[in-house]
């Protein structure tokens, strides 16, 4: 199972890794297309991304969430009907949506981000245990 | 599939524009003519969609003296401008209406599944079915493609969950592309009974199986097997957000996740329909006394516990997957017994998804027959489904036949051995078995409680008086399954309603009953004129009434008016224009059902009904029939023969005392006509003004040419 981990007590809200997600994914430099949201609590700041727990999956009305080989939850495309009620049942906050996309978009771990942060403050987490 | 193939017909699907094709398509199934019809900016403004174009086509599809099986009757069903949406919860629905075998006045149903949400993607606001084929034909729309085809039936299955499965089978190119087919049809039952009803599925790519909801009310299932009409079948891939070509995308982005979220927080709070559906009420009923009990005699029992949600939920309904009927419903209501073995019947032996129990089949096929076996209940849901049978009807109807087998009014002589004692849920299913068969008592049960009650007295001479008051009956159509003798305001709720006494238009129980929120007449009757017309507009638009409120805001309850739930009337509203590009508020909300819920009355009222006289309910809606009624609740009747009447009841009779409670009960219905009909801008005869029409902006031509000819018959 793979899950993108976030260190607060490293992380200095420069935020590069919302703009290399929404960059990479849909070549836009608006923060809003990125499935990782930074905000800052105080100068503690706080990373919401999926944390592929799967309460999606079951409740999708199109049955187009599922769990990949390597645990990370996705969206099939074709599948899905952009009916956003993943967006509004996802506990974290962290199924996204913008209007002139026709389905919602979520973290799928694929490292980016981590990449992209100059702190090295994200990391993706690589359990045994396959789900 | 190599089925003859009658009538091919191509057609360049309409692109939508916020919401509407613009177009509808009429097929004859009688001479095999199909045509595209062209949807006017009048119909719009006036009609809406749904349930508004359905009877703007019948009225002019059909005579003043046409009957249900008369060649011009039809069959219309428009999905509304909202329809198809997916997201917000509850917009898949299909309103289909027809003159009705159970009343011969219009009828209208709402329906889940994926028919008329794919019939519009496919180019139709609309279909009408008129005509009477000599053969059972299959009526196919590929909106993909733009092709219908009219096919010749080669044996197909009678029965709707084998016959969903193999038009669902044949029609897919594999399984991923069967969530894309829907198909309407109806059951082996249909030809025998009045009130056949239509089952609209959808395909559960997780159960692996056909699903089906119903348009149930009214019997147009009947009408359908009539016009030898196997069944419809839609196909359409690509469903997307964003079909209707709304106005503003963002608007009903920004409302759908709201609510979504509000599911995902609240629903396990309120009332848990994301795990039982609708069926959650069932302990609520019983609690206030609400739950109709062996024919409506009672409000409860205390056997009602076997059949309490919690039963259903730990023994037989499948938890944690989605079960909406349409895309994007969060509300998820849909619930099914998998893996269920049936006991009796053709099918006997075999495991089954039963599509319920819904709240109306626990509390009809459950309660109201005495029936307290959550197994029962769920083998009788299974074969109403299958065999086309609108449950409602069913239940209500059999309750009063056991009642008068149980008060002698008939016997086993004349239910040809069946003994029909409530409870006997083997005779239940057996009745159910013989309609599917046309054959035997269950054939009688078929043609309603009305049609009974003229058969038990004049072939075996029961009581007409009786009769009259226990049959729970108006306008032809049996009533949903509440008991509401102490909310007068329900009263009216069912009787004074267009199509007959349904749960459709208003449920003012709580608001009346236990929270006391309308005490006077004026009070009653504006609920009896602001619900109805709310609830008609989620039929002009294609939506379900359930998410509505079944479900509140958090902060609901500090709101003007919690009962109405404002934050949600908004969300419809934003909807509404977000979609279609109006700019309506929720007064012109109101406005739009007024329009239709009039055009509706008038129409009965051109048939010849629609009037005050046929608006009274039978006794046992109003108050206690029987001694035995009286004695259940003697307590509270006593002490409103001394509060209300100001007489002490130990020096009465309990016949005396039934007397008083009837000639009160009787004059304050009389009264709530009175108020309600002023109130919705009627005469005292219950029949809309020319003046009102017009205030309204619904005086058309037609409709005002039948006000003038029903007032000079009056004359």
């Amino acid at each position: 199972m793979k899950i993108l981990a976030h260190k607060q007590e490293i992380c200095t809200g420069c935020r590069n890794c919302e703009e290399a997600c929404a960059d990479f994914y849909f070549k836009r430099t608006d923060r809003n297309y990125s499935s990782i949201r930074i905000t800052n609590n105080d100068n503690t700041f706080h990373a919401t991304k999926c944390t592929q727990c799967g309460e999606c999956i079951n409740m999708c009305t199109s049955n187009a969430i599922y769990r990949d080989r390597l645990g990370v939850v996705r969206i099939d495309k074709n599948k899905c009907v952009g009916c956003l009620g993943c967006v509004g049942f996802c506990s974290e906050l962290s199924m996204f949506y913008a209007d002139d996309l026709p389905v919602p978009f979520k973290c799928v771990a694929c490292n980016v981000c981590v990449k992209a942060c100059p702190e090295g403050a994200l990391e993706i987490l690589v359990s045994k245990v396959k789900e | 599939m190599a089925r003859k193939i009658l009538k091919s017909y191509e057609y360049k699907p309409a692109k939508l524009n916020r919401g509407y094709t613009r177009k509808s398509l009429y097929i004859n199934v009688g001479d095999l003519s199909v045509q595209a019809k062209d949807i006017s900016q009048m119909m719009i403004d006036k009609f809406v969609g749904g349930k508004g174009f359905d009877l703007y086509y019948l009225w002019h599809a059909t005579l003043p003296e046409t009957k249900w099986d008369d060649p011009e009757n039809e069959i219309v069903m428009s999905a509304g401008p909202l329809g198809g949406m997916t997201q917000y919860s509850g917009t898949g629905k299909t309103l289909v209406c027809g003159i009705s075998p159970m009343t011969g006045i219009p009828i209208d149903s709402n329906v889940g599944g994926y028919y008329g949400p794919l019939l519009k993607f496919s180019g139709w606001d609309a279909l009408e079915l008129q005509g009477k084929s000599d053969k059972d034909l299959v009526i196919f729309i590929d909106g993909n493609k733009g092709l219908i085809q009219i096919e010749e039936d080669d044996g197909l299955p009678e029965d709707t969950h084998l016959l969903n499965e193999k038009l669902t089978e044949e029609y897919a190119e594999d399984e991923d592309d069967k969530v894309n087919i829907s198909v309407v049809c109806t059951g082996s039952a249909a030809p025998h009974i009045r009130f056949g009803m239509l089952n609209f599925s959808f395909y559960d790519p997780r159960r692996k199986t056909c699903r089906v909801k119903q348009a149930a009310r009214g019997g147009l299932g009947t009408i359908l097997r009539d016009k030898k009409i196997k069944a419809l079948v839609v196909k359409f891939k690509g469903v997307k957000p964003n079909l209707n070509d709304v106005a503003d995308i963002s608007t009903i982005n920004k409302i759908g996740v709201k609510y979504a979220k509000e599911m995902h927080d609240l629903d396990q709070k309120q009332n848990g329909i994301r795990k039982i559906g609708t069926a959650n009420t069932v302990a609520i009923m019983n609690k206030y006394d609400l739950l109709p009990t062996r024919n409506f005699q009672a409000g409860g029992d205390p056997e009602a516990v076997k059949i309490y949600p919690q039963v259903f939920i730990d023994n037989f309904i499948t938890q944690g997957i989605h079960d909406g009927c349409w895309y994007g419903c969060t509300m998820s209501c849909a619930k099914t017994a998998d893996h269920f073995k049936l006991l009796t019947g053709p099918y006997k032996g075999q495991c089954v998804t039963v599509d319920g129990p819904e709240y109306e089949c626990v509390a009809g096929l459950g309660a109201n027959l005495g029936v307290f076996d959550p197994r029962a209940i769920l083998e009788e849901n299974f074969y109403c489904d299958t065999y086309g049978v609108d449950l409602i009807s069913f239940a209500t109807c059999l309750a009063f036949v056991m009642e008068c087998f149980e008060r002698g009014q008939i016997n086993l002589e004349n239910t040809g051995g069946l003994d029909l004692h409530f409870g006997n849920s083997e005779s239940v299913l057996e009745i159910l078995h013989q309609m599917s068969r046309g054959e035997g008592f269950g054939v009688i049960v078929g043609q309603g409680t009305r049609r009974c009650k003229q058969i038990f007295v004049e072939k075996f001479g029961a009581d007409p008086k009786l009769l009259q008051d226990i049959g729970m009956e108006v306008k032809g159509l049996e009533y949903a399954e509440y008991c509401h003798k102490e909310s007068l305001a329900q009263q009216g709720g069912f009787a004074l309603t267009n199509k007959g006494p349904q749960h459709d238009e208003a449920w003012l129980i709580f608001m009346d009953q236990v929270n006391k929120q309308i005490p006077s007449f004026e009070d009653k009757a504006d609920a009896l004129y602001y619900y109805p017309m709310f609830r008609t507009w989620f039929g002009l638009c294609g939506l379900c009434k359930l998410p509505w409120n079944d479900i509140v805001p958090a902060d609901n309850g500090k709101t003007d008016d919690p009962a109405k739930v404002p934050e949600h009337v908004q969300n419809y509203v934003d909807i509404f224009n977000a979609v279609t590009g109006k700019s309506i508020d929720k007064d012109e909300l109101i406005r739009q059902s007024e329009r239709v819920y009039n055009f509706q009355r008038v129409f009965s009222v051109r048939m010849g009904h629609g009037t005050r006289a046929e608006d009274y309910p039978p006794y046992r809606s109003l108050g206690p029939v029987s001694k035995e009624e009286y004695l259940s609740r003697q307590e509270m009747y006593d002490k409103q023969i001394r509060e209300v009447h100001g007489k002490d009841p130990e020096s009465l009779s309990i016949e005396e005392k039934m007397l008083i409670q009837r000639k009160h009960r009787e004059n304050q219905f009389e009264k709530l006509m009175d108020a309600v009909y002023k109130r919705r801008g009627w005469t005292n005869e219950g029949v809309p003004t020319a003046e009102h029409l017009a205030s309204i902006g619904m005086d058309l031509p037609e409709l005002l040419e039948v006000l003038e000819t029903h007032e000079n018959k009056e004359k």
